[in-house]
Order: C-alpha cells, then structure tokens, then sequence
C-alpha cells in the first residue's frame, strides 16, 4: 500500500514538474537557434504579447474543472472590449480604471447569462456557448455599426497603462501575476475554490452533500466571463484599437494551454500552476516560431501539430508510467 | 423457462396522435413553415422557384457537411476540423489544376485529401482513444488550415471556373432544379436510411448511448468511429469541390466556421451531442430552416451579424424549450428526442 | 435516554405516478442495531431520504428524542447528527481522503481552507477504524471496501448518532464485511444507533437486534433478529413463500466446450487454466482482487490477452474483440448491468437484440417488426416483468433488468454462457429466477461459467468450482467434496504462503 501510495504522488507531482521540464527543453532548443530568445526584452514581449490569453486560460480553467466548457469566451472579449472602447470614444468612461472595471463588469453578466442558460435551462455547454458566440459576436458588430475604434479615439492613458510597467514588468504581466496567484489560492484554500472541484469530481454527491451546483455553474461561468471581460481591455489596450473580429478563435488555444496543462475536459481535475505552464507553453510557441527562423505561414500548422504531439504524447507517458506499474506487480 | 407469471408483454407499438404532435420534428416543421410564411410576406421575389434554388444551393455546400456531422455527434463525438478540411482540400484541388491543368486530377486530388484528413482525425482518435475528440480535432482544425496557409500564403488559386462542366456541377440544372440539389437529396435519403434502418445506424446509437455496453454486446466501436471520421473527411472533400465549382478562387480562410453550422444544424435538428439521441429527418428540417432563415433575412437586408445573434438565439431557446416544458406541474415527461422512432 | 432516538410515523411519500412510501413507521432505540429489509423497490432507499432531508414525505411526523422535526435539506439531518452512507458510493475520486471526509464542514480559519489540520484529523478517525491507508490518498485509487471506510469515517467526523448505512456490504467480501461487522459493533458499543439495510440475512444475523420489514411501498413488521425464522422471514419480504432456492437439476455433463492453458495478461493474472463442459455449470470464485473478472473479460475480447491460449471444441483460437468470442459462441452477462450490460435509455426489446441485429436484416434493411416479435418471445420466456418490449430499461429493477440480460443471451447463439456475479444487487425473488433459468441452461446444454463471491450459491449450484487468489488459480473442487471452508482456504492461500515465506 505505501508502496503504491509513494509512487502515485510521484505521477500526480510529476504533471507539473514534466510540464516543466518540457519547457525547459523547448526553450533550450529556441535559445540554441537565436540567441536572442532568452533576454529581458523578448521575454517581456512574449508574455506581454500573451498576457490576455494567459489571464484568459484561468478562467477557462475553472468552467473546464466543473466539466463544463465555454467556447464563446473570445465573442465575449470582443463585446466587452468593444463596448469599453465606444463608451470611451463617447467620453462617457473618463479614465483606464473606469474602463477595466466597466469591461470586467459588463463580462460577469455576459457570463452570468450564460451560466444561467446552461444551469436552469439545462443546455449543455458546449451547445449554450456555440450559441452565445454567435450572439455576442453579432452584438459586437451590431454596437459598433461593422466599424472599429482606432487609436485615436482611445484614451491616453488606456493606452499608456498597457504599455507602461511597475517594478519593471510590464502592467498586463502583473495582472497576469495577480490573476494567478488568485486563482491559486483561490482554488486550493478557499471553500468556493474546493467545492468547483467538487462539483467537477462528482455532481451527484456534491448535491448531497449540500452543495448548490446550479448557483456554483452560475457563479463559475461569470467569473469566466468576468475573466473575458477584463482580457477585454487588456486586448484593446495593448493593440490601441478595438477590432469586430478581435479575438477569434482565442477560446482554441486558451483550452488547448488549459489540456496541454493538466487539465481533465471531464472535470474534477487540474491546478494552477499546470494552467501558467501551458499557457507560457502556448506563448512560447506561438512566439518562438519566427524567432528560429520559420517561415510565417508555417506558424499555424505548426502550432495544430505541437498541440496534438503534446496530448498524444502525455497520452504515450501515461501509458507507459501504467504499463511499468502493471508489470512490476507481483502476481 | 422459469416459473411463469402469466405475464404478457406487448410488442406492437402505436404512436398516439399527441405523441407525434409534440415531437421534436412536428416542431421543427413548425418553425420552418413559419420562416418560410415570414419570407413570403418579406419579399414578393421568394416564391421565385429559380431564385430560391439559387440560394438553395449556397448554403447545401455546408448542409452536406452536417449529414456526416449527425452521424459524429449521434456517437457522442465531435469534429471542430471540418472547416480547415474544406479549406485545405479546396486548396490542393486550385493548386494540382493551377499546376497541372487536369481538373479531373484535381478533383481526385481534393477528394483525396479529404479522405485523408479525416481518416487522420480518425486514426489519432481510435488508436489514442483516451482523448478527447474536441481536443484533437481542435489541434488538427489548427493543423489543417495552418497547411493551407502554408501553401496559398497570401494568394488564391484562380481560373478553374474557366472550365465550363466544372462550373457546371455547381451552376447546372435539371430545369429549375440544380445538380447540388438532386445530390442532396439523394445523399440524404441514403444517409437517413443507413441511420435508422440499417445494422451500423443501429449500431452508431448504441455507441452514442452507451459506449461500454455496445462494446460488451461485440460492436466494434473504434471500428465505427473510424469510419465515420473517415466519411466525414470524404464529404468535406466533397464539399470543397463544390465551393470550388461555386466561388473559383480559393483563399485560405475559406469554409471559416463552417464545423459550428454543421453542428448548430444537427442540434437544432434534435441530435443530442451527448450522444446516443436524434432523428435524421429532424436534422435535414433543421439545415433548411437555418439556410432559408439566412436567406429570408439577407432579402430585407438585415446584416449578417444581426442573423448571427437571431440563430444563436434559436439555437439555445430551441435546446431550452424542452427542459422548460418539463417544469410544468402534472405534465408527464414527453421524451421529444427519443431514439425510436 | 428516551427509549426511542428516532421515530418516523405513517411517512407517506409520492413521486409523480407512484407512491414511494405509503404510511411506514419505523423506530430506533439509542445504541442498537437496526436492519431494514425488503425487495428492491420496497422504498427502502426512499426512506432513507426522507429521514436524511434528501427528499422530504408529504405526510407522517418524524420525533427526534421525541422531539418533532423535519430536515429540509440534508444539511439540516447533518446537523441533528444523523448521517447516511449510502448505496453507491457517493465519493469524489479526484480529491483527497481527506478532503473527501471533510467535504460539506470543512475546516476553515478566516476563510481559509486548514489543509493540515484536516490531514491529521482524518488520519486520526482513519486510525480508529484501523484503515491501512492515509488522508492523503487520492480517492479514485481506492479500493470499495477502503472507499466505504472513508463514508464511515465522514460520517464519525460529523458527530453522527445516527448512522445509516444503505447496502454497505453489497460490493464487499466475506473478510472485508466481518471488517465492517467489527466496526458497526464498536459503533454500537460507543452509543451510535445504526440502521442497516441489506438484501444479506447474514448481515443481519450478525449484527442486528431487530429487523423492519417494508414490502410494496408498505410496513410489513418489526421482529427481534432471534425470534424468527429465516422461512418467516423470507415470507414477510417477498409476500411468499420461496422453497427452494438452488433448483440445480441433474444434467448429463457432455464433452469439454471451452478450455483455457496458462492464461495470463501482464499485472493482473497469471498462469489459469479451467475447462468447462457441455451441461456442467463451473464456478469461478475468490476474494475481490482474486481478478476473475479481469480473466473472463480476456476470455471474451474485452481486454488484451498477454499470454496462453484459448481452445474451443479442442480447436485453438485468436480472440480480438467481444465480436470474435460472440462469433466462437462465447457470451458474458457482465458484472456491472447498468453500465455494461445495457443501454439504459433504450427499451428492452432493443437491448435484447443489439449483439444480434444483423439477424434480422432483410436485403439492407432492418426488419423491425420481426425484431420486435423476436425480442418479445424471449423477454417472456424470462419472465421479464414488463408492459412492453419498448419500456426503458431504466424503468425496471434490478432483478428484472439482469433478466433483460439473460434474454440478451439467450437470444444470441451461446454455447458458453459466462455469469459475473448474476444475482448482485438481486432481491430474494428475482434472485430464485435467475437460478431457476441457470438451471434450465445447464440441462439445454449450456456450458455455464458463474462467478460470485456469495459463496451459497457457488455451493449451491456449481458442479464444480474454481478457486483464485490475487491473480492465480489456486484450487478446483468438485459438487461433492466443498465446503465453505475449504474455499475460503483456497481464496485466501497466496497470502498465507507469502506469509510463511516471509517468516
């Protein structure tokens, strides 16, 4: 028994630290072709670039963790930062701060609702999301009449909150920071926090056991979009402009950074510090491709075909890590 | 055998009137019925038989996507790649013309690499079957498109339009009947058939219903799952050639969302993509009320997003209805997706 | 002390179309042992529910210490110090022990979830119940009888004084429920009052006072243990009287049909070899690890062999799949009905023709009106209590859906017939049934392979029966020179060599 005991903990650990480890090489592998990779200034364009997605991964982390998933996540960044950024245009949110708070605000309904389709009105995520993307995505288009705000009618310091930094690190990769330790501690100490994993493990005997699963969906999908909302901004302050399109398809890599970091899509099962590392992952990726030289339109395919190596591969270790515990039973 | 009761158990099945008014297809024809009542009385042209075909035909180059698309979800799985499949096959058929000349080759070409695609998802799917197809097919949605930029870069592939029968197969018709449209037709005869009437559609709801249990009952299920990726693949193919015979020039952002249609149709169309649950015919009903709704608004010029929110609308309060109904006191439970049928 | 801790007056409760409970009553003293009986589908499970506030009845009075109440939730049962372990295990596999036993009354400082003080207050209630396991484990690696320590343990950490405990013993071994015998006890002696419910009499000869009876939704009675028969008993519960439970018919043992040589699949199992004959009905038993299931499961292509070799009629064969041994006439009523042995969503009929749908092709087409006739005659030659072939297979209980299986294959053509654990959450009548349709089989000339755990029915109706222990056959006994002990003997015989070694 503590036999097995010993090295179970030591598969459960290894997730994190072979993820780790994986990028650890990755990073090797991009810094032995240029050089440049591993300095202050690329590493900061890296996660400054990804700053939103990162945030993003953690809120898609814990619709994933009740089992749910919410694809319509992109469309409710584009409303929400759209929206802040015509209400900025107009004059009527004065300042960065205003404008965040509105966005963030504004994605926690957006999410509510949704929550709300898919715990009272029984629709299942992944078919109550789909039809919301379509329909925030609509919105978008329709409150901006098909136009998009450029940078000159966006507030200065927005834009300068983007760029500017504290302590040096960029202001995006301290929201980034602050986000994660959050949804850290959040997770792991908090009775909200446990009971997400709770209701993702087993529905059945969370209700039970006294749990409320409808308010606890509900709460869950807002605090996803709440997370959207404040990419929102985070989206348009960095580009200086607010796009219809902006954001399409980001919902497919925040869940590919969420699987590639451990997270189960039955729920009940992921950490933190797995969703940091797969979204850094993602990042990496994503931005080291033309750092080493490849072609431009290569990145995509790329990009599909290290998802799928990653999964398949984790496939392969699991595989094999139960295959060695079989054989060294003793029958 | 054994201690007999003296029971009887009844083996004939009658719907009853109030059964068949309540299904999820009654309902269906309803709602088409009322788009088509809202886009006669929104333009006095959508009677027009030629018309209406004409926009008929655009969006069966997506509908012919959702046949094998019901037919994934009904096995409780899902496929996000279909759209980069169309794409990357329309491509490969614009390049072996562009640089061959031979259109025919070109066609088996795009068919080819359909098939190939899709057995692809497949394969990764069958033989790592502790994955999940959403995941999967979202790296290969990335991968396959990723290829078509790869090899369009910025630029289209041109002229094959210039080939009168290959423009044909889209433009042609049988009077007022198009081509495309006799195909449909056929396919989803074929397609219905083979999901409710034969051995592997009997099988397929198995699958979807309970995966376990239809492997003990000797079902080869990865079998089956392979297949269907691999037909879905097929018909992607197909449907490029299609969008090729139509539009001419092939962009690599091309069939963008095209996997969200499909299976916004199927849903709408009853079919449950937890697996196990729906009608054929629901979802044929389900594709023409979207692409006719689209239609019907496109004539008074509502913008193409307003169209977006109304049929995400659709979508939710359509899969809502249901479980609403349910919470009425004293109504018994109407299973309006049943499987048998 | 009142006399009575807990006392429920003509509970009524009605679920859309059905009464559940029709005025039952019930009364627990402080400290003793109280069984709950009846079929399935008597309402013992509802009623349970109604005492622990998970449904609530819309009649009757409950007195608690004499004391009116009425739970709303069952937060507000927990409250009262009344817990409930109940039939499936209702854990969370990917948490924590700890956190499992904790889950609804966490400790919290300052809205903080104490992780360690957690950890060793559940190492301390794991130690009471003498767990060889700690709060740390992750709870899917557990096994049910560790599992089911864990409900206890949850339900210790609240303060229970009332302890409910629905079909504990259910997915245990005959060691593992002495186990949970010693526990219940200790309980006892500490002043908690259990109420147990069991389809097992053993179960309640060992430790049970009194017994309730519910039959149809109805209160039947409350006996002392001592003071009546098991005959009595029987009656009470099924309304008749059962005569004899083991109808083995003599049957004229034919040539071998099935024999596996040194079977073996990496880290489960090691080195089986059995036969099974035309008309012998073999049984195949053992401890839970003993891994017999995982051994029919190779047999029947659900999971990979890695070793040995598989002979029917004298002629070796390659099994991929479960359609390769259904095709050489091998056929498995799994363990697990609802989840392996049928499509719980579909009718009956549809169940019972799945393995054989091809059969029933015109040209390309299903012909559902033969399938419909097909399924029909073999459902009532089971005696499938049912309407219609189209009734859900969810709506039937558990008895009458594990005859769906058996109508399952029987409309298949079996020549060998493998039974994981037939009667298994069977109530007394169905489980008379089934072994009466066993019986038939065998005297068709069936090769019938059974395994079980329950070991009156391995002595009761097997010709023969083999016996494994963790991974290895570790004896074969013939009808007439077993007995429990011998068995159990062999069940257990891996570890005491180990353990001689070891010394």
């Amino acid at each position: 028994m503590n036999q097995s005991k010993g090295k179970l903990s030591e598969i459960l650990r290894q997730r994190e630290i072979s993820l780790l480890i994986v990028l650890i090489i990755l990073c090797a592998i991009v810094q032995f072709r240029n050089s440049s990779f591993l300095t202050v200034s690329v590493i900061n364009s890296i996660l400054k670039n990804y700053a939103y997605t990162m945030v993003l991964s953690f809120g898609m982390m814990i619709v994933l963790l009740i089992g749910g998933i919410d694809i319509s996540v992109g469309a409710t960044l584009a409303f929400c930062g759209m929206a802040g950024s015509l209400l900025m245009k107009n004059g009527i949110l004065p300042n960065c701060l205003s404008v965040y708070l509105f966005t963030t605000v504004l994605g926690f309904a957006l999410g509510a609702l949704i929550g709300l389709v898919i715990a009272k009105g029984k629709v299942i995520p992944i078919i109550a999301t789909l039809g919301f993307q379509y329909i925030y995505r609509g919105m978008t288009y329709l409150i901006s009449g098909s136009t998009w705000v450029g940078t000159a009618y966006m507030l200065q310091d927005f834009k300068d909150f983007a760029q500017g930094s504290f302590l040096g690190i960029n202001h995006l990769v301290c929201i980034t920071i602050v986000i994660f330790v959050v949804f850290f501690v959040f997770l792991k100490w908090t009775m909200f926090g446990r009971q997400i994993y709770a209701v993702g493990s087993n529905a059945e005997a969370a209700e039970i056991s006294g749990i409320k699963i409808d308010r606890i969906k509900i709460l869950v999908y807002a605090i996803c979009g709440a997370i959207a909302g404040l990419c929102g901004s985070m989206y348009t302050g960095y580009y200086a402009s607010a796009q219809n399109d902006m954001a399409t398809g980001t919902e497919m890599d925040v869940i590919a950074a969420c699987v590639i970091g451990g997270v189960s899509l039955n729920g009940g099962q992921g950490s933190a510090v797995g969703v940091l590392l797969g979204a850094i992952m993602m990042a990496v990726i994503g931005k080291s491709l033309t750092l080493i030289g490849i072609d431009a339109f290569w990145q995509q395919a790329l990009k599909g075909a290290i998802i799928l190596l990653a999964v398949v591969i984790n496939v392969l270790v699991q595989r094999g890590i139960d295959r060695r515990n079989l054989e060294g039973r003793v029958i | 055998m054994a201690t007999k009761s003296g029971r009887t158990i009844g083996y004939t099945k009658q719907k009853t009137a109030k059964e068949l008014l309540f299904c999820w297809e009654a309902l269906l024809i309803v709602i088409l019925l009322a788009v088509n009542i809202m886009n006669i009385c929104l333009s006095s042209n959508y009677l027009n038989l030629y018309n209406l075909f004409t926009n008929i035909n655009s969006f069966l180059v997506k509908g012919f996507i959702a046949f094998p698309m019901a037919y994934i979800l009904l096995l409780g799985d899902i496929d996000l790649s279909v759209g980069s499949v169309v794409c990357l096959s329309a491509t490969i058929l614009g390049i072996t013309y562009n640089g061959t000349g031979s259109i025919v080759l070109a066609i088996i070409a795009c068919l080819l690499v359909g098939f190939a695609c899709g057995a692809f998802n497949g394969l990764v799917l069958t033989k790592f079957t502790e994955l999940a197809p959403m995941i999967v097919t979202l790296a290969t949605m990335t991968l396959f498109r990723g290829l078509s930029e790869r090899i369009l870069g910025d630029t289209s592939t041109k002229g094959m339009r210039n080939v009168k029968w290959f423009a044909n197969i889209y433009d042609g018709r049988i009077g007022p009947v198009p081509y495309l449209f006799i195909l449909f037709v056929i396919l989803a005869i074929v397609f219905g058939l083979v999901m409710h009437k034969t051995t592997f559609g009997r099988h397929m709801f198995a699958i979807g219903a309970n995966k376990v249990a239809a492997e003990y009952a000797g079902i080869r299920v990865q079998r089956i799952r392979f297949i269907v990726f691999t037909l879905m693949g097929f018909i992607c193919g197909m449907s490029g050639v299609f969008y090729s015979s139509w539009v001419g020039s092939i962009k690599n952002d091309i069939a963008d969302g095209y996997e969200l249609e499909a299976i916004s149709m199927c849903v709408l169309g009853g079919i449950s993509s937890m697996g196990g649950k729906g009608t054929f015919p629901g979802a044929l009903i389900a594709i023409f009320i979207i692409g006719l709704l689209r239609y019907g608004l496109g004539l008074i010029n509502v913008n193409s997003q307003t169209i977006s929110i109304i049929i995400g609308t659709l979508l939710i309060f359509v899969v809502m209805a249901p479980n609403l109904k349910f919470k009425l006191p004293g109504k018994k439970e109407v299973d309006s997706t049943a499987s048998e049928n | 002390m009142a006399d009575t801790i807990l006392r429920l007056k003509d509970i009524t409760k009605i679920f859309p179309g059905v009464k559940a409970l029709d005025k039952v009553e019930f009364d627990l003293r402080p400290g003793e042992i109280h069984a709950l009986m009846g079929e399935n589908g008597a309402g013992k499970s509802t009623f349970i529910k109604v005492i622990t506030g998970v449904h609530q009845a819309e009649e009757g009075e409950m007195y608690l210490n004499e004391k009116p109440v009425r739970f709303k939730n069952t937060r507000e049962a927990q409250k009262a110090g009344i817990a409930a372990i109940y039939q499936h295990v209702t854990a969370y596999p990917h948490l924590t022990v700890a956190e499992n036993i904790f889950m609804g009354h966490q400790k919290i400082r300052m809205g903080f979830v104490q992780w360690k003080q957690m950890y060793d207050e559940a190492d301390k209630l794991l130690k009471e119940l003498n767990a060889d396991f700690n709060s740390r484990r992750q709870m899917g690696t557990l096994s049910v009888a560790q599992q089911q320590m864990v409900e206890i343990a949850k339900a210790l950490s609240m303060d229970a004084h009332i302890l409910i405990m629905d079909e504990p013993t259910a997915s245990l071994t005959k060691r593992e429920s002495e186990e949970l015998y010693r526990i219940a006890r200790k309980l006892r002696d500490e002043g908690v009052s259990i109420i147990f419910i069991s389809h097992r009499f053993e179960d309640m000869y060992a430790l049970a006072t009194r017994v309730t009876v519910f039959r149809d939704a109805k209160y039947i009675g409350t006996y002392d243990v001592d003071k009546i028969t098991n005959a009595d008993l029987i009656k009470a519960m099924v309304g008749r009287e059962i005569t004899d439970l083991y109808p083995k018919p003599d049957v004229e043992i034919g040539e071998e049909v099935l024999r596996v040589e040194k079977l073996g699949r990496t880290g489960y199992f090691k080195d089986v070899s059995f036969s099974v004959r035309k008309g012998e009905i073999l049984g195949l038993t053992g401890l839970v690890g003993a891994r017999r299931t995982e051994v029919i499961q190779t047999i029947c292509g659900i999971e990979k062999l890695s070793s040995g070799k598989i002979f029917v009629h004298g002629k070796e064969v390659t099994i991929k799949n479960a359609s390769d041994a259904q095709s050489l006439g091998i056929g498995l009523l799994p363990e697990d009905r609802q989840t392996q042995g049928l499509i719980l969503d579909w009718g009956i009929g549809r169940n019972i023709t799945l393995p054989e749908i091809r059969r029933y092709v015109k040209g390309v087409f299903i012909d559902e009106k033969e399938e419909n006739k097909a399924a029909h005659d073999v459902a009532e030659e089971v005696d499938t209590k049912a309407v219609t072939i189209f009734d859900k297979a969810s709506s039937l209980s558990g008895g009458n859906q594990q005859k769906v299986v058996v109508a399952k294959a029987l409309n298949s053509d079996y020549q060998v017939l493998i039974l994981d654990e037939p009667t298994k959450g069977v109530d007394v009548g169905a489980k008379a049934a089934i072994y009466e349709i066993m019986g038939e089989l065998a005297s068709k000339g069936y090769a019938i392979i059974m395994i079980s755990s329950e070991m009156p029915e391995i002595l009761g109706m097997c010709d023969r029966i083999v016996v494994m222990c963790e991974g290895r056959v570790t004896g074969e006994l013939g009808r007439n020179e077993t007995t429990q002990e011998k068995i159990l003997e062999l069940a257990m015989t891996k570890k005491s060599a180990e353990r001689s070694a070891v010394q």
